[in-house]
């Protein structure tokens, strides 16, 4: 239901931290990709959030659908071997 | 509260055995405290009912910045001015947050826009108040927004995740608001001048009231909050907010040194709570349809703003798509 004259939608995304992902952090409406980066500045980080910011077009995000939920994730739930502490390792071998 | 008398299906809370499948796998999904996300399964009435809360929440975020920005260009000092301005600024990207929550769910910011200016859509009651004196930045700060953080504070654990994640951002920006008009209070009623004691007294005198309506009308008997209530999108009672809300700002204003404008206002022992008189209804009921004393003030100020302010917004998007055009020659 967009209006034809709506700016588009962008999700942004911030870097808190230098070391850090960038994580997103909300959406915005902008009208190109610079005047997103804009508003996500006055929007998001008006007490010093980020060192960094993204915006992608929301319309370009491809997302994993709900009902696909099951085939996607639901394999890795029985490998429990995926994870250190299914190895049992003697306690006079030490930290591993 | 931002969002009053939200109506969600009209008809009481439905009973699990009139629910479709899907529907008792969404409220069970709820009662097991797990969040909806936009692209999940929703009742449809659930859906119009978000779009209503957050959508009257969002309006009331951006009109609520009238009142205040009324007064930035006569604070009292600098420092006070450019709090103001962040203030003001941040019910700018509070409102911003929220629409964008409100887009989650299929409706576009500029059909909430057009909502709110073709009268179709309400804003807080509380903006509809005129705000006249620098004592009244104080009050609102203080109470306006001390009431609002009280309904916002378990709205962040809101069933809809966009909604509940805006509640989070906005409740760690808003304290500092209530603080600032507490501050301004200190200054004016327990540091100030005679006139400036008077001018306090005089503020919460109008908004104490004005205050108390945000949370809406008794809910007990509300066919609309059972409903609500039992999807997550609202959290406590309207009754239980407000008392909650005068426990704790009684004593705020004894530190003060102000009075609560209510004779019946009294501590009970036994319940462990202060009693006080309800609100007039009859004057909250002609605020929130449209009767209030700056209804038509508010409202028209937004309606110029949106129509001044088209002629940035085309330019802006005329000048992309040209951009984006010129790009695409260019390969």
């Amino acid at each position: 239901m967009t209006h034809e004259n709506e700016w588009p939608l962008w999700e942004v995304f911030i870097r808190g931290q230098h070391g850090m992902s960038h994580r997103h952090v909300g959406s915005l409406h902008a009208a190109d990709a610079e005047h997103a980066i804009r508003n996500a500045r006055d929007v998001y980080t008006r007490r010093n959030e980020g060192v960094s910011i993204w915006v992608v077009e929301a319309a370009k995000i491809t997302a994993s659908s709900p009902s696909d939920k099951g085939p996607l994730f639901d394999p890795a739930r029985d490998k429990v071997y995926r994870h250190p502490t299914f190895y049992d390792i003697p306690e006079e071998v030490g930290k591993m | 509260m931002y969002a009053q008398m939200v109506q969600s299906t009209g008809k009481g809370l439905q009973d699990r055995k009139e629910m479709s499948p899907e529907d008792q796998a969404f409220q069970d999904r709820i009662d097991r405290g797990e969040k909806i996300e936009p692209k999940d399964y929703m009742p449809d009435a659930y859906r119009k009912t978000l779009i209503r809360q957050i959508g009257q929440h969002a309006h009331s975020e951006i009109v609520g910045q009238l009142p205040e920005g009324n007064w930035i260009t006569r604070a009292p000092t600098l420092e006070r001015k450019a709090n103001l301005l962040a203030k003001v600024q941040d019910e700018a990207g509070h409102g911003l947050y929220l629409y964008c929550a409100a887009e989650t769910l299929g409706v576009s910011r500029d059909e909430l826009v057009e909502m709110l200016h073709s009268e179709r859509m309400k804003y807080s009651s509380i903006f509809n108040y005129p705000t006249l004196t620098w004592a009244d930045m104080g009050a609102v700060g203080w109470l306006v927004d001390g009431a609002a953080i009280m309904n916002q504070v378990p709205l962040q654990r809101t069933s809809y995740g966009p909604y509940a994640r805006a509640m989070v951002r906005i409740c760690k920006e808003e304290s500092f608001h209530q603080r600032q008009g507490y501050h301004i209070m200190i200054k004016m009623a327990k540091e100030g001048t005679a006139d400036q004691k008077r001018m306090a007294q005089d503020a919460l005198n109008r908004f104490w009231y004005p205050a108390l309506m945000m949370f809406g009308p008794s809910d007990k008997e509300s066919v609309h909050s059972a409903q609500s209530m039992a999807w997550k999108i609202k959290i406590n009672t309207n009754d239980e907010l407000r008392q909650k809300f005068v426990d704790e700002t009684v004593p705020q204003a004894e530190f003060l040194g102000l009075t609560i404008p209510d004779e019946n206002l009294r501590w009970n022992d036994e319940t462990g709570h202060y009693e006080f008189s309800e609100p007039d209804w009859s004057e909250f009921f002609e605020v929130i349809s449209g009767n209030g004393p700056c209804n038509v003030e508010r409202l028209n100020a937004r309606r110029k703003a949106w129509d001044d302010g088209a002629w940035v917004r085309e330019a802006m998007l005329a000048h992309a798509r040209k951009s984006q055009k010129r790009a695409q020659a260019a390969e």
